[in-house]
């Protein structure tokens, strides 16, 4: 009988080495020929922008009009989570030479060196082929349509083609994450009408306030890695400023599913409170101008601020739905 | 590659059998659910 012997380290890295598709990446040596561990695929599925996924397509798939079979709206939901991971493994994978120069993504498996990038890539393709696949099968063929069409748009358009070669990458691509809502609310009804793309309209107006409130504060990181968001690009004053314009377009957009009878007075006043709160919140970022060494707090709260907005937004047009199903509301 | 490192890498192969058996088994359940579902509604 022949023993299987584990590949030795001259081997594995020469695996790595030839199957690299990013020859430009400078790779840390690895000290130890280990397979990547389970944990470093679950990593590259970004489980912390998943959350904000799974919770906004549970949302428009629970504020749909309409009826799914539990099994069925699981499955829906689980090809958009599964979807969104492969876009991020994808994501990574393209961006692995970018990753390695910013501290906030230098942990990322691909930078240390823990997996190989023909694993990502496949990884990604496969997770994300077989949710649009199943979601097709088993949900429905429009909304797989969507998923298949987020998934390129974050992959293809915002990560290779927007991202590294317009400040305005933020804004397009934020399209890609406002996509979910959309495709639970298809994976009810099975057609597209204006709540849903007043859902996605929502997102997509939250993004570049959300996000720049981030890159204001980072803004070393993204220059030492070359890319042009908007900070960098157009200064801070410019940033901030936009930051504040959309902040304001987004008060009348979110309070617009109520206005036009697609919600009620539940999901109507909270939209308007906060969405109150957020525009007060952008007030001092548009307005104010840093300096060394001040901690960014403004940029800080409003970033923090507007993940639990989303949160907040969302779990109340569900609770409108689902008190109105109950008939506690008219 | 020294015992210790071996070792590590028998566990982490037989961590990653574990969960791709689990994920395996999780397809199997789900699919089975869906086509129960689906031609219940036929």
């Amino acid at each position: 009988m022949t023993a299987i012997t584990a590949p030795n380290a001259e081997e594995i890295d020469a695996i790595a080495v030839a199957a690299s598709p990013v020859d430009s990446v400078a790779l840390p040596a690895r000290s130890t020929p280990m397979p990547a561990d389970w944990r470093d695929f679950f990593a590259l599925t970004k489980p912390k922008v998943m959350r904000l996924v799974v919770f906004t397509a549970l949302c428009g798939l629970l504020a749909a009009p309409g009826s799914i079979h539990p099994v069925i709206g699981f499955t829906a939901i689980l090809c958009i989570a599964l979807a969104a991971g492969g876009a991020g493994a994808l994501n990574m994978w393209w961006e692995a030479d970018i990753d390695a120069k910013m501290k906030r993504t230098q942990g990322r498996p691909l930078p240390r060196g823990t997996i190989k990038p023909t694993d990502a890539r496949d990884f990604g393709l496969l997770l994300s082929g077989m949710s649009v696949m199943v979601m097709g099968l088993a949900v429905h063929w429009l909304a797989a349509g969507f998923l298949a069409f987020s998934v390129f748009f974050y992959v293809v358009i915002y990560t290779m083609w927007l991202k590294p070669r317009t400040p305005q990458n933020i804004v397009i691509g934020g399209a890609a994450g406002a996509f979910p809502p959309l495709i639970g609310w298809i994976a009810v009804t099975g057609e597209v009408t204006w709540m849903p793309v007043l859902l996605f309209a929502i997102i997509f107006m939250w993004t570049p306030p959300h996000f720049w409130a981030l890159a204001l504060w980072v803004k070393p990181d993204y220059a030492a890695a070359n890319i042009p968001m908007m900070p960098n690009a157009a200064g801070e004053v410019s940033t901030r400023r936009q930051s504040l314009v959309y902040s304001a377009l987004l008060l009348p957009l979110s309070i617009t599913p109520w206005l036009i009878g697609g919600t009620g007075a539940i999901y109507g006043i909270s939209a308007l409170i906060l969405s109150g709160i957020f525009l007060a919140l952008t007030v001092p970022v548009g307005l104010r101008r840093s300096v060394d060494g001040d901690g960014m707090k403004p940029e800080k709260k409003l970033f923090a601020y507007s993940i639990l907005y989303l949160f907040v937004l969302f779990g109340a047009l569900v609770l409108d739905r689902v008190l109105a199903q109950a008939g506690v509301i008219a | 590659m020294t015992p210790e490192e071996e070792q590590e890498y028998r566990r982490r192969q037989k961590a990653r059998n574990i969960v791709i058996g689990l994920v395996l088994l999780g397809m199997v359940v789900l699919f089975y659910a869906i086509t129960i579902v689906r031609i219940g509604e036929q």
